[in-house]
């Protein structure tokens, strides 16, 4: 009996699962295939494009750069767009994973994105060739106004004994050398040996007042007061404001990262036309407004940021500082390997210490 | 005093063990997205969860691949040990050693081989594609758990059926399966298991557009897991749960008639 029951809940399995793929009509136009960050896209956006171009959008996610690569570069499926970072971008430019893009085909892409992004873009995307703006950010100190009562300017109050053990430092290679290199007042792209040691002692001497070395607990640990300085990335600085209203985002005076997420078009891709108009369509106005309200990360989409109809939200300073304003802005360069590697080994004394 | 040091230490490992699981139940009820604060008692992520189509088709596929990937791998596996037993010495003894790599392997050298491998024979990623991956690296483990029933064996119980009569098969289903059952059935828990659990091979080995509850999970990372994925979480203990104390409660009213 229970053997019947059991056979019978297979099949029904089984035949439900296969009865999901018949509906093949309904996207007159093809599909396209991207590939994005998880939860960095509005959905309700695929749903319009999908209605307004009739081409079918198979989605699929990852959660970093680093699983991204292999699945492109070994061509298992032929992604036609994918939104890699900066430092990535550049990787797979020099292993020849991208075509450039034929920007006549996606007008909106030049029209609605502020050129102050191309500019930082060239620093992975020389010539503005590959590469198309979707989400930015800095990355910044986060503190708390009823823990912190000097005001915060600079890297250095992260060596301040006096919030041992309240300090929060991203557990990232090169976003912990970026606040050394930095703070010493060297390029965070530095491949100099005599630099990055400097900046490892500078760390090691930082360790014994950091708390933690943390991804995205930092947001929590600082809404929950459990530290009074962390080092985070812009977008997540708005959420934390709001859940709690004593915390303060800034930029140092030394300058800092500006990180850009782009979309681009592999090589291998078997849909361009599809591909670029997805791109084209991203970079409307109204539907980056729809990502920036769904993300809350920065859109680089002026189009966009002018229809935000809070007013608080579209002169934040957090969201869309003035970048003039600051010196030492950089964005990540791809290294190459050697340099990966030196850098990773100074990572491995640091956390061992 | 014994009797109370026992039974401090199986609360305190109680503790250790559930009360992750107990936290993320709480929080599936928190009407704030943070971790940190308490926002107020809701059943809006529940609500959410059930309208959200893509977790829905990302547990149904989880479920499905998991169900099939084990069975087939139980089968194959059982046969594979039956035919172990007949072989020289030295041959069980390779076969075992090739059973055993995927085991020791770390996971993500089978899923970059496996990805490879389907590339190579021009496949195109998609559901077959994770299946056969997951029947791939479930085989060793239904293999390890029929193997040692299949040890304890008496061998002249099989033969004996035969001379009584019976067909080979007769035999094989009558005399050997049940004796093996519990082997197998551990063999296939373990499979589906290992199967649920999986991320990294996923990962390597789907295609676009298909999503188990893992690979799910683990793309919501950077920006912060939806407290959806608390709520079903929440359910699937519940059921787990409930599943378990009825088939824990029925044999032992049968036993007690």
């Amino acid at each position: 009996m229970k053997k019947l029951i059991a056979l019978g809940l297979c099949t029904c399995m089984t035949a439900a699962l296969l009865s999901g793929c018949g509906s093949a009509n309904k996207y007159p136009n093809g599909k396209v295939y991207v590939y994005n960050w998880g939860e960095y896209i509005d959905p309700e956006t695929l749903d319009m494009f999908e209605k307004e171009t009739g081409i079918q959008v198979i989605y699929d996610e990852f959660d970093t750069n680093e699983t991204m690569y292999p699945k492109v570069e070994a061509g298992a499926s032929n992604y036609d767009v994918v939104c890699p970072s900066d430092y990535m971008i550049q990787k797979m430019i020099d292993n020849d994973l991208l075509q450039e893009l034929n920007w006549d085909n996606i007008p909106n892409a030049k029209a609605n994105i502020g050129a102050q992004y191309y500019e930082h873009s060239e620093a992975f995307d020389p010539g503005n060739r590959y590469a198309v703006p979707y989400c930015w950010g800095t990355v910044g100190i986060l503190y708390n106004k009823t823990m912190v009562d000097e005001p915060v300017t600079s890297w250095s109050i992260l060596w301040d004994e006096k919030y041992a053990d309240s300090i929060l430092m991203q557990d990232s290679v090169r976003d912990l050398f970026m606040v050394g290199l930095k703070s010493l007042g060297y390029s965070m792209n530095s491949t100099d040996e005599k630099e990055l040691n400097e900046a490892k002692d500078l760390l090691i001497q930082q360790k014994p007042l950091v708390q933690a070395y943390v991804i995205d607990q930092v947001r929590d640990k600082m809404i929950g007061n459990e530290a009074a300085l962390g080092v985070i990335y812009s977008g997540e600085a708005i959420f934390t404001q709001r859940e709690n209203p004593d915390l303060e985002y800034v930029i140092p005076k030394e300058g800092t990262n500006v990180w850009i997420d782009s979309w681009v078009i592999p090589k291998n891709a078997e849909n361009v036309e599809n591909a670029e108009k997805f791109i084209d369509f991203m970079c409307r106005g109204d539907i980056a407004l729809l990502n920036f309200d769904y993300i809350t990360y920065s859109t680089p989409n002026t189009a966009a940021q002018a229809l935000i109809e809070d007013d608080d939200i579209r002169n934040s300073k957090i969201a869309f500082p003035d970048l003039s304003q600051y010196d030492g802005l950089e964005t990540f360069s791809y290294l190459g390997d050697d340099a990966d590697a030196l850098y990773n080994d100074l990572w491995k004394e640091i956390k061992s210490k | 005093m014994r009797n109370a040091a026992r039974k401090i230490y199986i609360t305190l490992i109680f503790i250790f063990l559930y009360a992750p699981i107990v936290t993320l139940m709480f929080l599936s009820f928190n009407a704030s997205k943070s971790r940190a604060k308490w926002g107020g008692f809701t059943l809006k992520w529940y609500k959410q969860l059930f309208q959200n189509a893509e977790i829905l088709q990302a547990l149904w596929n989880t479920l499905a691949i998991a169900l099939l990937s084990s069975l087939i791998a139980t089968v194959i596996g059982t046969v594979a040990c039956l035919a172990m037993q007949y072989m020289k010495k030295r041959n069980r003894t390779i076969i075992m050693g090739i059973t055993n790599i995927p085991m020791l392997n770390a996971e993500i050298v089978t899923g970059i081989s496996l990805m490879l491998l389907f590339i190579v024979l021009g496949m195109k990623f998609g559901f077959l594609t994770i299946l056969l991956a997951h029947i791939t690296f479930n085989i060793p483990y239904v293999i390890l758990s029929v193997q040692p029933r299949m040890k304890q064996l008496n061998p002249s119980t099989y033969e004996a059926a035969l001379d009584l009569g019976a067909t080979q098969l007769q035999a094989f289903f009558k005399v050997t399966f049940p004796d093996i059952l519990p082997g197998i059935l551990s063999g296939f828990l373990m499979a589906f298991t290992m199967s649920l659990d999986d991320f990294i091979i996923t990962h390597f080995t789907k295609g676009p557009g298909i999503d188990t509850l893992s690979t799910k999970i683990y793309t919501e990372v950077k920006k912060g897991i939806k407290p959806e994925m608390y709520a079903l979480s929440t359910i699937i203990f519940v059921v787990v749960l409930l599943l378990l104390l009825l088939v824990n409660h029925t044999p032992r009213e049968k036993s007690a008639k």
